[in-house]
């Protein structure tokens, strides 16, 4: 019972430094990336940075705008926050690093990280502002749309290490990463860009739309309450790093180095490249997004299954 | 259809390009009707032109098309000029057509990074194209001082004449800027999502683009080859060889491709212009009051569309009416028609490649 309570404490002492560094390799890479230094005023090359943010987010005024529906507005960042929280209690560090390996364990993240979307949806119908239901709708149909295809392409993983447990999966990769073979390769790309779009970065950042719909769903938020937006978004940018890496880049597995340092460092190149991705492409329109969900990527999600299962079978 | 409701979208806006304020009644994300509401910018300017004398307006075209300074004293200087019948010295002329085509390549590439921002590439276009503006601001603030509001064009001349080296400075922002043209287009022009977000989005006819008396970029996209630097030319202007890109869709593609395109033709101008300079002294010997009278026009090519001065003089030292014609309040006037029907995010668009500025729309 102690060291499960020592380890789910880990688990969100990590979720908060990984997201503060996020939030700050974010405001670096898109510096590097436009010509700028980003954060140079606060320790060195502007590392203090988020703690600084933490501090100034903890000391504002948690303002509640009028005619809110209370009750929904003020529990929809606990809402995005905590299945955040919970999907870590699945994700295998190392071989031995990991809160409760699950024999459902893939089915059981899955699950949990789609609770997102009601947190986000009772922002926006709460908020009782048009730019944050615009942005709640939005995310509605772009997270529930895009959870097909990105289960499609977890169950030919599933299908091919033949378990769901997460140290399972990881193990069946023994002899060369999911990657590598031409079915999987292709449900890796699948799972990237559904998952690109389940946590809404661009090109999908349809909900938050800047410059349509001034920030989404989280617009009325102030004070700790977007810091749990924030901190929920960044985490979920790790844990969809964190389960590809683990189904189709060998999860901690590596040479020399120990596995919890492999492991990171493929999660984090992936937020590398959903970082790069961010702060070059331009935004598609939401029906144009709805419709490469349902018209092209479900589809090829599909035939890929099965014509990877039956190269299975056989 | 559902329920309708309006979006007060601005005055306060990230993307409403100062501030504008549209009421947008919608059903769902589909933008009905559109209504722009004017006047949080304004300041009287053609009133405040009644009681200063010629040569003390000149800082107020300043604050028109705050990204287009020189252009605006230009057309306000040769307004006098034309009204006083007052001579510009060769070389003021010369320099006067670079510094406005200079201006206009900077305009341009706020253009080019605020649509980009508005279609959602997040702050790397913008950044881009101010770094390149950069170059040309700080030329600017040798030249004259300011890097927004030059008041550098005055009547009869120049403030002064530019300091050396000027000429050289420029050559190498020509041939660094054509480098980055070509960064431009592989960053947006021909990326697959900036494609499938501004092509065929708030297409504008040619016969709409007359009715609503649009012009400039906007009316050039819509395929009419109109360029009043070659229909009524001033200054040194038919001396040069430049063409006139037109679109051919007057989509919101258009309207940013012809803005790259016309970078390529002012560089030209200006790579024609530097090499033929004359030498003498810019600055010429007028007064620094003057007393008319008559009334004129003039109009000018500004980076937006055609910028018109109509100057009414009794005899006193100040003009008796000063009406400015300012391209953007013209083309904004096509909005509401473009945006009917259209998605939100696609109203951004088109709001976005109609290339605004607030300054000159309030005056």
């Amino acid at each position: 019972m102690m060291t499960m309570v020592l380890k789910g404490l880990s688990a969100l002492g990590f979720i908060a430094v990984s997201a503060m560094f996020l939030i700050w390799l974010e405001r670096k890479v898109s510096a590097w990336i436009q010509n700028r230094l980003g954060p140079m005023m606060t320790g060195f090359q502007g590392t203090l940075q988020p703690i600084a943010d933490t501090i100034k987010l903890l000391l504002k005024e948690d303002i509640v705008p009028k005619g809110v529906d209370f009750l929904s507005w003020w529990l929809a960042p606990f809402f995005v926050t905590v299945p955040v929280v919970m999907a870590f209690l699945v994700i295998p560090f190392s071989s031995k690093w990991i809160v409760l390996d699950l024999n459902v364990g893939v089915l059981y993240i899955c699950s949990v990280t789609s609770l997102c979307v009601l947190g986000i949806f009772m922002a926006g119908w709460g908020s009782n502002n048009k730019y944050s239901l615009l942005g709640g709708m939005r995310s509605a149909a772009q997270i529930i749309s895009y959870e097909v295809p990105l289960l499609l392409s977890v169950l030919l993983v599933v299908m091919q290490a033949g378990t769901l447990s997460m140290q399972g999966i990881i193990h069946a990769q023994a002899h060369g990463w999911f990657i590598l073979k031409p079915q999987l390769a292709l449900a890796f790309l699948i799972y990237f860009i559904s998952a690109t779009a389940e946590v809404n970065r661009v090109p999908f950042d349809i909900p938050e739309a800047e410059s349509e719909l001034v920030a989404g769903y989280h617009t009325e938020y102030s004070g700790m309450k977007f810091a749990m937006f924030f901190v929920a978004e960044y985490t979920n940018m790790f844990i969809i790093s964190a389960i590809a890496a683990t189904l189709f880049l060998g999860g901690w597995q590596g040479p020399w180095l120990p596995g919890v340092v492999w492991f990171l460092i493929k999660a984090y190149g992936l937020i590398f490249v959903l970082m790069w991705m961010r702060w070059t492409l331009p935004r598609v329109r939401m029906d144009q997004m709805m419709s490469f969900a349902w018209k092209v990527l479900t589809p090829i999600a599909l035939l890929n299954l099965l014509v990877g299962g039956w190269f299975m079978l056989k | 259809m559902g329920e309708l409701f309006t979006v007060n979208m601005g005055p306060q806006h990230p993307s409403t390009h100062g501030v504008l304020y549209l009421e947008l009644v919608m059903d769902g994300e589909i933008v009905l009707s559109c209504k722009p509401h004017l006047g949080y910018l304004h300041r009287s300017i053609e009133k405040i032109a009644e009681n200063r004398t010629y040569t003390q307006f000149i800082p107020f075209t300043d604050r028109l098309d705050y990204l287009a300074s020189m252009n605006n004293n230009l057309g306000y200087c040769l307004a006098v000029e034309k009204l006083l019948n007052i001579a510009v010295p060769p070389r003021a002329q010369y320099l006067r057509v670079i510094m406005a085509e200079l201006n206009r390549v900077i305009s341009h590439l706020v253009a080019i990074g605020t649509f980009a921002q508005d279609l959602g590439a997040y702050a790397t276009p913008l950044f881009y194209a101010f770094r390149d503006r950069e170059k040309i601001v700080e030329l600017f603030d040798e030249i004259c001082g300011g890097r927004l509001t030059y008041n550098y064009i005055r009547i009869g001349g120049l403030s002064g004449d530019v300091p050396a080296g000027t000429e050289q400075v420029i050559k190498d922002f020509i041939k660094y800027e054509r480098k980055q043209l070509v960064e431009y287009n592989e960053l947006l022009t021909y990326n697959v999502i900036f494609l499938a977000r501004s092509k065929k989005i708030g297409i504008l006819t040619q016969e709409t683009a007359i009715n609503y008396s649009v012009t400039g970029p906007m009316l050039r996209a819509s395929g009419v080859k109109w360029d009043i630097r070659k229909e009524e030319p001033y200054l040194v202007y038919d001396k040069f060889d430049f063409d006139i890109p037109t679109g051919t869709a007057g989509d919101a593609w258009d309207r940013f491709k012809l803005k790259l395109d016309e970078i390529e033709q002012s560089l030209r101008i200006i790579e024609q212009a530097i090499g033929a300079i004359p030498e003498g002294n810019p600055v010429s010997k007028v007064n620094r009051v003057f007393r008319g009278s008559g009334e004129t026009y003039m109009r000018t090519e500004n980076p937006k569309g055609e910028l018109g001065f109509y100057l009414v003089a009794d005899g006193g030292l100040m003009p008796y009416r000063c009406k400015i014609r300012s391209p953007s309040f013209s083309n904004l006037g096509a909005l509401p028609e473009l945006v009917k029907g259209l998605n939100i995010s696609d109203a951004v668009c088109v709001l976005g490649s109609l290339d605004i500025v607030m300054g000159e729309i309030d005056r």
